[in-house]
């Protein structure tokens, strides 16, 4: 795979790869960039059992049905998140270099049914946004309604945070996953660096 | 800021939404068999009224489904949200 | 440091911290936890700045933010506010502020002879004086301009930085006074999530300027108290220095928090202001009452102020407002200021409009400690310059018409007037609540209400301390309860109060004065604006009764100010002099903001680098490294051209057209859009939506396509190719990338739900590099080994897939230059190392990277159009000349437009090519085309130039342009009248090179 070698993620150059911080410390928030990570987008009719019966046995995943919820899987590769976006799309996230696989299973297993699968992976990065103070900095520029009872881990939703679209995926308490259009990542990181300084937020290396 | 309900979604801010205009105008079947009377009546005449308004908006910001709304457009007030293909509700103007 | 009207304890000021500050030049020593005023009024200072129209001298009326009058330059450099309310800015170590509207100094004003001819500037002067002749406002406007400003805005950037919030709670409470902090306190108890802002430094609200007990301990015990309860529970937010400033539709308001503006030295990480975006699901509107001025004849003169706010300057900021002062008043609560001034040592004279002041507990209480009290009485007058010397009291008659008896002169160093209060119905009315109006005690009150939200407290017209808690409680527990939250257990208890008997006021709606009014001596209704009892009686002599009217006519309420304390009182005497009554009268609407909003709140941090998204492609530090001008597109930043050292635009783009034209170029293609269709009835889709017919697309090749709305006029274009029997890619523009997916989706869900077709953007997904030139085959074949890139085998129009420079790659063999041209689509991920691939392998063809500048030199060569440039939404495919991409057989969206009258008539404008006579003169795009150009305007137009460049291939400058009856007019001369010349050109084909397309294969 010569794309492993030569890929450049959008925010490659925002975070210094040496000397970069591992841990948030006592930081408010923290950013990070989980670059290159699978995601890949299926549409398909949920009112379609046997649509669902075929993703669920090509993947071992049960599509979310309930509007903004996650369905997450364990696979040896790490966890597959399956986001609902939409009441016949969904988003599959999870490590990268997953992606080939994934849309292959897919493909075969719809072969003759009226679906679209895309490998989005490169399409999207992945910041990450933790710290005690996460929730405080996104509500600068998040309308949604993002105290844990409203949008509990687990829940996932399309907004936007000041001018950049996004998805939005609570995978802990203290974080969320924050998927956004490569052309708009290095905008986004700069906002949110700029409006995360009032709680000393602070970079962390990139991982995927 | 309009608070709107989008069918799917929830509550959401008016900002994450687009705007239709006006909702039940089907596209005529033949349109090449209407005259130009008939053709401008379905691409630009409208209801515009004061009061109950039955119109299009979508979720662009977000699910980026379209949807009905029956709105009163004094006051603002959402009296009804409803998918497209399901029927008109029953409201009039001056239901609240 | 010792000030001359401090008083000797008490107060809510910290006595051990003395702040030196300035103030029009003068040094002064305040205290932490004084207000510019209040320091201001501790050192004896009333005189603070002159009225706008008639530059009176004027102090400081108020002890909040309904401050008409005392409106400050406050700062330094670009950090200077203008209209800064001094009764709300709080003081610093190093503060520095200055009067405004006097020059060249608050002494001595040259712009008070405004006020010595002030009877010739009445209401509806300037609109009377200035718009005749019609021309002549622009001589007046300067003028006009220059003596009517109130502060100087700042002349640099600011400086400081701004943030936004969005919030969300259950019940949201706006005023922390013992109404709101009642209900924010018992709201709190059910569960339900809180948020009470104040827009004061301190929780408390009247209760700080107050003297009584709650639960037999000072009030401000109380205060703590539940602050403190308050700050412990994790579902409240409280909110200091903020103020509520909209109340907008489905209970969404905005308030600003004023984060740093009272610290001298702000720490660099916090931003100066911040602006709250709340969604409430209920809301308590408990923001207090503003008290009402008297309408005497020059009550205005520096120390004549509110009652209710010497009160505050005395108990909060421990200040007397003056030695010796005389009380006017219509109701009981001036008598508590009376009292408690008396106690500090104030020679206190009451002067009250009613006969028979008793019965209320705080007239008994004054009566009681020996202060005089002149009841039936009123001031009617006053005297003094830059201080008011001495009050003129007389007794009225009953009915309040004239004057009664003999004149008084009272000596004194301040008045204070209270005409009662007027709830706070701002946010309320904003909200679009109905106000309604209580006779009995002639205030307006919140009536119906249109959206979650009750009133409480003095807001809804219960003035009493024990109103205040009790129905603030209810007021909290019913809000809970309406958001979902009821209280468990037993239902909380207000604090005891001891009752306060109170008995009505007397309405007096203007006071009479010793000459008919307005001849010498002027009673202010509107401070800020200086609009007077005889402007309002003139609005209504000549006509304008309606309040809309009177408002706009006379400007009262149109300050900054808006009107806090003079609407009610405008009002009731526009009800006077047209004999209606007040609520006929009605009210204007109140409108946000309800105090002003700095610019800097509003824009957040939407400023600078921040101000807009700034979108870049996989390659775009390559772009950069090379040396890039950058042309915004959009969002987007691409490539403008590529400048070599010492080269300018047009020797840049030239060469750049050049070496694509002769041997090789490479474009960033990045940003073009891109859909994913898919499904069985993916080519119905693309039927309806392009002009042109999709049905004979084969597996492998890509058509071009125009999309029209239905109304028939272009709106896209592009390739699209078949992947698959069921499955395409289309491209947009650029621009359009969005709109083209969020118009098919449109269709798709609403018209066609039926239709078996999923649409995915992928726009981001590839990145894609263009390469073209006669070497862009052998280019290509150098990178590609697994696609047969012979003509015959991958033709013009086609696509395939395989694996360029290594990398998993889809090829469009499309072309936008007319010359042999790929487009490489690839992982996004991977777009800058497919860029560095081909900039190596092509430098033996003397690759050349080129911007969009060269790209739209080329294809105008073509007579290739951009839409959106050589189209602007009323241009449809005939008038392009594109017929043969419109389906003469099937229906699509915009077919039927195409036919109706107007569209379908001849001499439409259409698109042609020019040629000007001069071959190196480049036409200016947007020029107008005329027949022959005349002396002067008018001429009639035939057109205009869409797109113009020189062209370096031709050595000549090429344009497009929309001409009426364009295609018939080919072969003649028009011209193009310019600002400096007239410019001949010829009508031609709009295909200016290679017009039989031999150079599309190389």
């Amino acid at each position: 795979m010569v794309e492993t070698v030569l890929r450049q993620s959008p925010l490659s150059t925002c975070h210094p790869e040496v000397g970069a911080l591992a841990e948030i410390g006592e930081a408010g928030a923290a950013l990070r960039e989980r670059p290159y990570r699978t995601k890949v987008n299926l549409r398909g009719d949920a009112a379609d059992k046997a649509f669902l019966k075929a993703v669920a046995g090509a993947t071992g995943i049960e599509l979310p049905l309930e509007p903004n919820r996650t369905a997450v899987i364990e696979r040896q590769f790490g966890p597959v998140a399956t986001l609902w976006l939409g009441p016949n799309e969904w988003l599959f996230t999870g490590a990268p270099d997953q992606a080939a696989a994934l849309v292959e299973a897919l493909d075969g297993a719809l072969i003759g049914r009226h679906a679209a699968v895309n490998d989005l992976s490169g399409s999207r990065t992945t910041i990450e946004l933790s710290g005690p103070r996460h929730l405080d900095l996104l509500a600068k520029g998040c309308a949604l309604d993002l105290d844990l009872a409203a949008f509990p881990v687990g829940a996932c939703a399309q907004t936007h945070i000041a001018r950049a679209l996004v998805i939005l995926h609570r995978t802990a308490e203290d974080r969320v996953e924050i998927h956004v259009a490569r052309s708009f990542a290095e905008y986004l990181w700069l906002w949110l660096l700029d409006a995360g300084a009032e709680y000393g937020v602070v970079t962390l290396a990139g991982a995927p | 800021m309009l608070l709107i309900e989008c069918p799917w979604c929830g509550p959401r801010d008016e900002q994450e939404f687009g705007y239709g205009g006006e909702a039940h105008i089907a596209r005529p079947a033949k349109s090449a068999a209407l005259d130009d009377a008939a053709w401008a009546d379905y691409l630009f005449h409208r209801t515009n009224p004061k009061g109950l308004h039955f119109e299009r908006w979508w979720h662009a910001r977000g699910c980026r489904r379209w949807f009905n709304v029956a709105r009163d457009t004094v006051s603002h007030e959402i009296l009804a949200v409803y998918r497209i293909g399901e029927a008109r509700p029953d409201i009039a103007d001056g239901d609240r | 440091m010792t000030t001359a009207f401090r008083t000797a304890k008490g107060g809510r000021i910290d006595r051990s911290q003395s702040i030196g500050f300035r103030f029009d030049g003068q040094n002064y020593w305040g205290n932490a936890g004084d207000t510019l005023a209040s320091a201001l009024l501790a050192n004896g200072v009333h005189f603070v700045g002159r009225s706008f129209k008639y530059h009176r001298p004027r102090g400081i009326m108020t002890a909040g933010s309904e401050e008409p009058n005392a409106l400050v330059q406050f700062g330094l450099g670009d950090r200077t506010e203008p209209n800064a309310r001094a009764t709300v800015v709080e003081l610093h170590e190093g503060l520095v502020a200055a009067s405004q509207n006097a020059w060249p100094t608050l002494g001595s004003d040259v712009g008070v002879v405004n006020s010595w001819a002030s009877r010739l500037i009445p209401a509806g002067f300037y609109y009377k004086t200035f718009m005749w002749p019609r021309f002549g406002w622009k001589f007046y406007e300067r003028a006009i301009r220059h003596a009517a400003g109130l502060g100087r805005a700042p002349e640099g950037k600011d400086p400081d930085h701004y943030d936004k919030m969005h919030a969300h709670c259950d019940v949201l409470v706006v005023g922390g006074g013992p109404a709101g902090l009642s209900a924010a306190r018992a709201a709190a108890m059910t569960g339900a999530r809180v948020i009470v802002m104040d827009e004061g430094p301190e929780f408390g609200g009247s209760l700080l300027s107050e003297t009584a007990e709650i639960a037999g301990r000072p009030a401000m015990d109380w205060v703590a108290g539940v602050v403190d309860e308050l700050a412990e529970r994790s579902n409240v937010r409280l909110l200091t220095r903020t103020s509520a400033v909209g109340y907008y539709d489905h209970n969404f308001l905005v308030a600003v928090e004023r984060v740093t503006d009272h610290l001298a030295a702000p720490p660099e990480h916090l931003p100066r202001q911040r602006l709250w975006k709340v969604r409430a699901k209920q809301v308590v509107l408990a923001q207090g009452a503003i008290e009402r001025p008297l309408v005497f004849a020059d009550n205005d003169r520096p120390g004549i102020m509110m009652a209710g706010a010497a009160r505050s300057y005395l108990n909060r900021y421990g200040v007397k407002v003056g030695n010796r002062v005389v009380v006017a008043t219509n109701n009981d609560s001036a008598y508590a200021a009376a009292a408690d001034l008396h106690d500090a040592g104030v020679a206190v004279t009451i002067v009250d409009i009613r006969d028979e002041p008793t019965g209320g507990d705080l007239p008994l209480a004054a009566f009681g400690k020996g202060i005089d009290v002149l009841s039936g009485h009123a001031v009617i007058g006053s005297d003094g310059g830059r201080r008011v010397e001495a009050a003129y009291v007389a007794q009225i008659s009953p009915s309040a018409k004239r004057i009664a008896g003999s004149i008084q002169r009272f000596e004194c160093d301040a008045i204070l007037m209270s005409g009662g209060w007027n709830p706070s119905v701002h946010l309320f009315s904003q909200s679009g609540g109905k106000l309604a109006y209580d006779r009995e005690r002639t205030i307006f009150i919140p009536g119906e209400t249109r959206q979650q939200a009750r009133s409480t407290g003095a807001a809804a017209g219960d003035f009493s301390l024990v109103d205040a808690l009790t129905d603030g409680l209810a007021a909290g527990l019913e809000a809970a309860a309406d958001a979902g939250h009821r209280k468990r257990g037993g239902r909380p208890q207000a604090p005891a109060v001891a009752p306060v008997i109170t008995v009505p006021l007397e309405p007096l709606w203007s006071v009479p004065g010793r000459d008919p009014r307005g001849r010498t001596n002027k009673h202010f209704v509107d401070f800020q604006n200086d609009v007077t009892a005889a402007d309002v009686a003139l609005a209504a002599r000549e006509g304008y009764l309606s309040v809309e009217h009177l408002k706009r006519y006379t400007t009262t309420g149109m300050g900054t100010d808006q009107g806090k304390s003079s609407n009610v009182n405008a009002l009731a005497l526009m009800a006077a002099a047209s004999g209606r009554d007040i609520p006929e009268v009605g009210t204007t609407t109140f409108r946000p903001p309800f105090v002003p909003v700095s610019f800097g709140a509003l824009a957040g941090r939407n400023v600078d680098h921040l101000a807009d998204p700034v979108r870049k492609t996989p390659m775009h530090r390559w772009h950069e490294t090379a040396g890039a001008v950058f042309e915004d597109v959009g969002q987007w930043k691409r490539p403008f051209y590529y400048p070599q050292r010492g080269e300018g635009k047009q020797a840049a783009v030239n060469r750049e057209v050049r070496a694509v034209r002769n041997s090789l170029g490479i474009l960033d293609a990045s940003t073009l859009g891109k859909i994913d269709i898919r499904g069985p009835d993916a080519r119905k889709l693309l039927n309806w939506v392009y002009t042109n017919a999709w049905n004979k697309l084969e597996a492998g090749r890509c058509r071009y396509g125009l999309m029209c709305h239905e109304d028939g006029m272009v709106f896209d274009d592009g390739v699209t190719a078949c992947l698959d029997e069921n499955h395409f890619l289309m491209h947009t523009t650029t621009g359009n990338a969005a709109s083209v997916l969020g118009w098919i989706e449109e269709w798709l869900q609403t018209e066609w739900p039926n239709l078996k077709v999923w649409c995915t953007s992928v726009t981001e997904q590839f990145a894609t590099v263009t390469i073209c030139g006669p070497n862009a085959r052998r280019l290509l074949g150098e990178l590609c080994g697994d696609i047969d890139l012979s003509s015959e085998a991958f033709p013009f129009m086609s696509v395939r897939e395989g694996h360029v420079a290594g990398l998993r790659a889809r090829v469009f063999r499309v072309s936008f230059t007319g010359e042999l041209s790929y487009e490489i689509n690839v992982s996004a991920d991977c777009g800058l190392a497919l860029w560095n691939a081909c900039m190596m392998a092509g430098e033996k063809f003397g690759i050349t990277p080129f911007g969009t500048e060269a790209m739209h030199v080329l294809r105008a060569e073509k007579g290739y159009i951009i839409v959106g440039q050589d189209t602007d939404g009323t241009v449809t495919p005939i008038d392009l000349g594109m017929g043969w991409a419109v389906s003469a057989t099937k229906d699509f969206l915009g077919k039927r437009s195409l036919a109706r009258a107007a569209t379908a008539a001849p001499g439409r404008k259409e698109l042609v090519g020019l040629m000007t006579e001069t071959p190196t003169d480049v036409l200016p795009e947007g020029a107008q085309i005329v027949e022959k150009a005349l002396e002067s305007a008018p001429m009639p137009m035939l057109g205009h130039v869409t797109s113009s460049y020189y062209s370096p291939n031709l050595g000549h400058s090429i344009a497009l342009a929309l001409v009426r009856d364009g295609r018939n007019r080919i072969g003649e001369t028009l011209e193009v009248p310019l600002p400096e010349r007239t410019c001949r050109v010829r009508l031609t084909d709009p295909v200016f090179f290679d017009k039989e397309g031999a150079r599309l294969d190389g």
